[in-house]
């Protein structure tokens, strides 16, 4: 391999070289294709690298810029620890100063692969845009024009009073001119007052009104249907399981196996999140900005005591108080392993569309009525599971049905869930 | 007409200007002073709170409150940061490690949930020692125990682990320069690791003594055996291989050297093919195993030296002097030709703490070639030695020793004269202890190591020679605690943990090629025996002289005999030696025998109370004299004295206590370091002199009334042999099982038909022949009444303890008891035969009376009661709002949140098996037990509700644990196998008495079981179709 040596040697020398390189710098490198070379990059460096961020490896924009030598590159991407080893300064300096990790090698990679790749590196930076943050603007419009409608329907009602008002005030003076006797007329609560049917059916009407209003008081205690907490961290089920389409079971593994199905422990956050520092610019919409996430991502940081700059844990975490959404009463046994595994039964049935939820919340009213209707309705997963294959056949047997509800399996007894 | 007449109450009504005119217009006699309050108009108008206001702030409040009552409170959540691998939240793991605090060992299986122990299992590959006693299985709460030592201490301050470490190993050296006697008082670890350890230890310092000392001493028959054979150890009896099994005042059920010998007992008690073992015990006490015998003698402890001596010569063929009741000598020779004829199928086993005794003992096994005695693999789990504790004492006390340090004993409490050692101690150079708590010796000592729970450790045993077994930590220490090898280790100046060394220990030494991390799976490794191992203490030559001559031993004993009163002391199933008095589930767990909770007492038989004046009388409708009003058992005081001490103790009658002997528990009594309502009893220690179990006592009456606090208030079965069905291994062989277990008949149309056929049925039947069925079956004959199973269901379903006052108020909270009957006559068939024969008033009214009494050495039976499961509730049927239900599994349900607590189902249970929350027992100061701080609550099973106030509970019969075993089944698409299905209390049992099942499964054990003809259900004439089956009691009175 060919040793770089020169390029130390003389500053006046590489200063020299650099400007003609750097004048030259697009016709040289520009020789590959930046597009083929963001695949590449994407699959293979990203792992490791970003453009204008230190990760694991160096930040990699404008990398041509500060090692001119092409030749040195090739063969660092090929082989880097064999550079190491063959003591090659720069090479080792590189190794030291990011943790004594060496590169993977990458010896499938053709000189027009590396070119492609370098092209990508050296693409400018894009400008930024600045993510506006449009706050209220076209949110409440739909609102307005009813608003507007019951206001002036309001209004019309009020002129009309008054005017049905004046009218019988003018029609009263004008008999009194007349001299006409007018017949005085009890006022309208007397009158009320006098029609003992008319008031038996208003308190009854009330009461039931009443009645009715306060037993949907009382049945709503305790169901948190709706409930939508705000969240330490404010963690988008949408981004994760929406957009990236990360299934549910990679985090909450322990739904699988387990009662509960747990909340992530921070490790299983990091082990994308060691890698995904910031959100992509698209990730960003009219509610939340770029830099919103991106704060996100480093509160997750802090919690687990991660340092960017050294990429090691600082061993001084902080864990998460997350405020928990979904709570079932303690004298109520769920257990996820039996729904998740063995009934197969999609996480979205109880938990709603989470994929869409920015802020996560309770969906269904998880009350014992909703529980019982589903296990009525829903048919036991019995094909291919050996503990079945016996009860199975007896219950079909005898219900002389094919498909078994969880209900007909004994699901509704108190005791399955309350002990 | 009416009348114009006018009445008037006073003359002075009559005068027109009088006061009563006054008095009439007034509503109140004396103004009322609300010028006083109202008056004030400065007061009114500096107030700015108008009563419109005023109004207006309570209605507020309230609809405040009551608003924000309706809110659901925030709940915080909060993830590991790095989860471990092994834990997953919701899922139990099982650890295989072992305890061994000194008094109990066992190889156990640890239940943790997220990281914390909440249950004690059975090892089941451990074998013999594999067992869970009452205690091990509470010993998980001990672990949470609030009291605990929670750091180390120097002269009463909190110190730091390595401060502690510089001012010992300083004051060693010093000592190891000056050449005085540094000490090692330990308990008997019995682990090899340890023994290695401290031989190490003595390399390093030189002048090193290590005694090991027993709290309650088996110092006798060690000696015996070290004498014969060469190795300190106790004889290996295997109960399994022996038809007849005879015990001169060895209580094998219970602790008796070492303990762990109902599992092999109970299997040659169920009989097979027609033959079951036979058992007598001569005992004074009546113990679990007198308890459990075919035949038990009730004799004094002088007369049981005797006793022995005839069976040697009975059995060797010689003639043995001695004086004996002409019954007791009858049964002694009866006894020893049953012996002879069993041959090498018969065993001797004896408790008496004298050397002479176990040599003859050892000798009478040895004539007999017994199978079940073993010496090969001797027992190590007692080690201590009564001489050189003795030795110590002196030494102690003379000033000779310069560091006394001690792990795992407490001898100013165990010892007889304890305090006096303790005021020794004070003036030795360095005293050091590792306790778990700030006992009664830490008071003497200067340095307190706070040593951790056996869950929070590492160690190694040796049960038997060649039987190892591993202690491994299943939670990091909850304290700043440190074992006493680590401190050992630390102390030798060796950077190597405990851990470490005993990998090394296992490596080098006997693990031989076999895998460290299988061992520590299983927790378990037997090896073949090699050599002898290395003895765990000084070898000191006993203070008695050598048995040379067994004859002139068993002269000896026969030669015992006794003026006074003779007192035996024993170790409760419940306390043990008493290390774990401040765990209220074993404060809460009644005796077996007495059914007394949160006491100890001494035992009397009702012919010595009498005698002494210590009997109360009955109580009548009139009187409350043995009973108050509310049932509770009340007792005279005694004051009895032994060598000189003298203590005031309560006085039990117990049925069967020979007469002219008294017996009385260890373990009670504690102080330091216990809450207040654990410092309960007596202590019998101060009457232990020369770790003699056997005292001459004096006995007088004194004043005062005892309140017991007993779970079972009658004590006979009054003859109901369908409770207890109860029959003779020779009827049983011989005779239909229409005959000793009759199916209960009922009429119908004055026809008699079985109770169990559909016509007598007033209930429709439902199907519960698909799926699962489950049965708990109780076999009578292998219950030893042990309460392994009692303490396994409070820990498994957060069962609440109640106090003494509330359990004398029999509001007890127990799931699952074990209820003890004796008969009244000298069999329960004499009882049956006595009720059959009353016929008219009078006599039935003396003749009830007389039942209502035990006998004065009566049969004991045994019979564990929880919910029945009946398949025709009569609970079910009365529960205004169905909050108790009826699963297709054959479980009766009970859920908490739909009951309103109208107790109709408690009233019309025939079992009287549900149980009441009259109080609320969890973070309420009047019950101040584990429910009641944070720590205790760590043992709660998250698997199954804590229980509020007002609420009825039960025996569930552990779904949350059928439940478990369905789900892992279906989550790994597979059938259950026969034995998957446990009980917490089936689980527990050692013996195999109890056996849980799915009776759909015609091929399961408790299928067949149930089928048996030994099987009954209990009360089964009232139709109720319990889902419990029992098992016909059949005793081996054949003899032979």
């Amino acid at each position: 391999m060919k040793q770089v040596k020169h390029r130390n040697s003389t500053s006046k020398v590489l200063g020299f070289c650099l400007a003609v390189m750097l004048a030259f710098s697009t016709s040289i490198f520009a020789q590959g294709d930046p597009v083929a070379g963001k695949a590449l990059f994407n699959s293979n460096c990203a792992a490791c690298h970003k453009l204008d961020k230190k990760m694991t490896g160096p930040a990699l924009r404008g990398v041509v810029d500060r090692i001119d030598d092409k030749d040195w590159l090739y063969s660092w991407i090929r082989n880097s620890a064999k550079m190491v080893k063959s003591g090659d300064p720069y090479a080792v300096k590189i190794f030291a100063e990011y943790n004594n990790t060496a590169m993977t090698a990458f010896p499938q990679f053709s000189d027009a692969d590396i070119d492609n790749i370098l092209a990508y590196t050296s693409a400018p930076k894009p400008v930024s845009k600045v993510a506006v943050a449009s706050i209220g603007s076209d949110s409440s419009d739909d609102g307005v024009s009813v608003d507007i409608v019951l206001g002036l329907l309001a209004l019309i009602l009020v002129v009309l009073a008054a005017m049905l008002f004046m009218v019988t005030k003018t029609l009263g003076n004008l008999a009194k001119q007349a001299g006409v006797e007018v017949e005085k007329t009890d006022p309208i609560w007397k009158r009320f007052v006098k029609n003992q049917f008319l008031v038996l059916v208003s308190v009854i009407a009330f009461m039931m009104f009443g009645a009715f209003h306060v037993f949907g008081f009382f049945m709503q205690v305790g169901v948190d249907q709706g409930y939508k907490p705000v969240q330490p961290i404010h963690f988008s089920h949408k981004i994760h399981a929406g957009d990236n389409g990360i299934d549910c079971k990679y985090c909450h593994s322990n739904a699988r196996v387990s009662k509960t199905s747990g909340i992530p422990a921070l490790n299983v956050c990091m082990n994308c999140h060691k890698t995904i520092t910031e959100v992509a610019p698209e990730t960003a919409d009219a509610d939340y900005s770029k830099d919103f996430y991106d704060k996100q991502i480093q509160k997750l940081y802090k919690a687990t005591g991660w340092s960017e700059s050294d990429q090691a844990y600082t061993g001084t975490p902080e864990p998460v108080k997350w405020v928990r959404v979904h709570n079932l009463p303690d004298f109520a046994y769920f257990n996820h392993s039996q729904h998740v595994t063995v009934g197969g039964v999609a996480c979205q049935k109880c938990h709603g569309p989470v994929e869409e939820m920015e802020i996560l919340e309770q969906h269904e009213p998880l009350t014992m009525g909703w529980c019982i209707n589903c296990h009525r309705d829903t048919n036991v997963k019995t094909e291919g599971n050996e503990y079945y294959t016996k009860i199975h056949a007896e219950l079909k047997k005898k219900y002389g049905v094919d498909q078994l509800t969880v209900a007909q399996m004994g699901g509704l007894e108190c005791g399955k869930c309350h002990y | 007409m009416a009348s114009n007449k006018k009445y008037w109450k006073s003359v002075e009504e009559l005068d027109t200007n009088s006061i009563v005119e006054t008095l009439q217009q007034s509503e109140f006699v004396e103004e009322i002073p609300v010028g006083d309050f109202l008056g004030d108009k400065e007061t009114l108008e500096d107030s700015s709170t108008t009563r419109r206001d005023f109004l207006k702030y309570v209605g507020f409040s309230t609809a405040a409150a009551s608003l924000a009552a309706c809110e659901g409170p925030v709940i915080k959540s909060i993830p590991y940061v790095v989860q471990p691998e092994q834990i997953r939240p919701g899922v139990a793991d099982y650890y295989a490690t072992t305890i061994a605090n000194g008094y109990d060992f066992a190889s156990v299986l640890v239940k943790t949930r997220e990281g914390r122990p909440i249950k004690i299992e059975p090892n089941k590959m451990a074998g013999s020692n594999g067992g869970t006693s009452a205690r091990v299985q509470a010993s998980v709460l001990s672990l949470y125990d609030n009291m605990r030592l929670k750091s180390a201490k120097v002269n009463g301050a909190i110190t730091t682990w390595s401060k502690f470490d510089a001012d010992v190993t300083k004051k060693l050296t010093e000592l190891n320069g000056a050449g005085k006697e540094v000490v090692l008082l330990t308990q008997t670890f019995a682990s090899p690791s340890t023994t290695r350890l401290i031989a190490e230890f003595k390399a390093k310092y030189g002048n090193v003594r290590h005694v090991v000392y027993d709290s309650i001493s088996e110092s006798a028959a060690l000696d015996a055996f070290q004498e014969k054979y060469g190795e300190r150890g106790l004889a290996a009896y295997n109960l399994e291989d022996a038809d007849v099994i005879v015990s001169v005042g060895a209580d094998f059920l219970g602790d008796w050297q070492g303990g762990g010998h109902e599992g092999a007992y109970a299997k040659g008690r169920v009989p097979k093919k027609g033959k079951m073992s036979r058992h007598v015990q001569f005992e004074s006490n009546m113990s679990l195993s007198g308890a459990n015998a075919d035949l038990r003698v009730p004799l004094t402890p002088s007369q049981q030296k005797v006793a022995l001596a005839k069976l040697y010569g009975y059995v060797t063929g010689g003639s043995v002097g001695g004086k004996l009741p002409a019954n007791i000598e009858a049964a002694v020779k009866k006894t020893a030709a049953e012996l002879k004829k069993a041959g090498s199928r018969a065993v001797v086993l004896t408790g008496i703490q004298d050397k002479g005794a176990q040599a003859v003992c050892l000798v009478i096994n040895e004539a007999l070639a017994s199978k079940a005695f073993n010496t090969a693999t001797p027992v190590k789990l007692r080690q201590g030695s009564d001489a050189a504790m003795n030795q110590l004492v002196a030494d102690v006390k003379s000033g000779k020793i310069g560091a006394v340090i001690m792990a795992g004993v407490n001898p100013v409490y165990t010892l007889a004269n304890g305090e006096a050692f303790g005021d020794a101690l004070k003036k030795v150079d360095l005293t050091v202890s590792f306790t778990e708590r700030e006992d009664e010796t830490s008071a003497y000592v200067s340095y307190l190591g706070a040593a951790p729970h056996y869950l929070e450790s590492w160690g190694d045993v040796e049960f038997k020679k060649g039987h190892y077994s591993l202690t491994q930590p299943t939670i990091k220490p909850l304290f700043d605690t440190r074992q006493f090898q680590d401190s050992l280790l630390k102390w030798m100046g060796s950077t190597e943990s405990y851990y470490t060394y005993i990998k090394s220990t296992w490596s080098t030494g006997f693990l031989s090629g076999s895998s460290w991390n299988k061992a520590l799976h299983d927790g378990v490794l037997v090896t073949p025996v090699v050599a002898v191992d290395a003895q765990e203490g000084d070898v000191v030559s006993s203070e008695e002289a050598p048995v040379s001559n067994i004859g002139s031993a068993v002269a000896k004993l026969a030669k015992a005999t006794s003026k006074g009163m003779e007192l035996t002391l024993y170790a409760k199933t419940g306390m043990g030696d008493g290390q774990m008095a401040n765990n209220p589930w074993l404060q809460e767990f009644p005796d077996p025998l007495t059914r007394a909770t949160w006491d100890n007492y001494i035992t009397m038989s009702q012919a010595d109370a009498d005698r002494l004046g210590l009997s109360l009388e009955q109580s009548t409708f009139f009187t409350e004299a043995r009973h108050d009003a509310n049932g509770g058992l009340n007792g005279t005081y005694a004051n009895i004295t032994v060598n000189g001490v003298t203590l005031k103790v309560p006085v039990m009658i117990q049925p069967g206590q020979a007469v002219g002997s008294i017996g009385m528990a260890f373990g009670y009594g504690r102080k330091a370091g216990l809450k207040t309502e654990m410092q309960t009893g007596v202590s019998a220690y101060k009457l232990y002199a020369n770790a003699n179990t056997i005292q001459n006592v004096t006995i007088e009456a004194t004043e005062g009334k005892h309140e017991f606090a007993c779970l079972q208030l009658h004590n006979t079965l009054m003859g109901r042999g369908d409770i207890i069905k109860d029959t003779t291994l020779e009827v049983f062989n011989t005779k239909d099982a229409r005959i000793w277990n009759p199916k209960p008949m009922v009429s119908k149309d004055h026809v008699m038909i079985p109770v169990d056929s559909p016509d007598a049925d007033l209930w429709t039947s439902f199907d519960r022949s698909i799926g699962h069925h489950f049965n708990l079956s109780i076999d009578l004959n292998s219950c030893t009444g042990c309460g392994a199973c009692v303490v396994a269901c409070h820990a498994e379903n957060n069962v609440p303890v109640v106090g003494k006052t509330e359990v004398r108020r029999s509001r007890d909270m127990h799931w699952l008891r074990i209820d003890r009957y004796y008969s009244s006559q000298d069999s329960f068939i004499g009882d049956v035969e006595k009720k059959d024969n009353i016929t008219g008033l009078g006599s039935s009214l003396v003749e009830f009376a007389e039942l209502e009494n035990p006998a004065e050495n009566p049969q004991v039976v045994f019979q564990p009661v929880m919910c029945q499961h009946c398949n025709h509730a009569s609970c079910e049927t009365v529960c205004p709002v169905a909050a108790t239900s009826h699963g297709r599994q054959g479980q009766n349900q009970m859920a908490y949140n739909r009951c309103v607590g109208t107790r109709y189902c408690a009233n019309n249970c025939a079992y009287k098996v549900r149980r009441f929350n009259w109080f609320l027992y969890n973070d309420n100061d009047e019950f101040d037990f584990n429910m009641n701080n944070d720590l205790g609550k760590m043992v709660l099973n998250p698997d199954v509700v804590v229980r509020s106030r007002g609420v009825m509970e039960k025996c569930s019969m552990c779904i949350q644990m059928t439940q478990k075993t369905i789900l892992d089944a279906k989550r790994d698409g597979r059938a259950i196998k026969d034995g998957e299905f446990q009980t917490a209390c089936s689980n527990a049992c050692e013996t195999g008495a109890m056996t849980f099942g799915d009776i759909n499964d015609h091929d399961s054990d408790v299928y067949k079981l149930k089928n048996d003809e030994r099987a009954y259900h209990l009360l089964e004439h009232i139709g109720t179709e319990p889902n419990v089956v029992y098992h016909t009691k059949v005793r081996n009175s054949n003899e032979a």
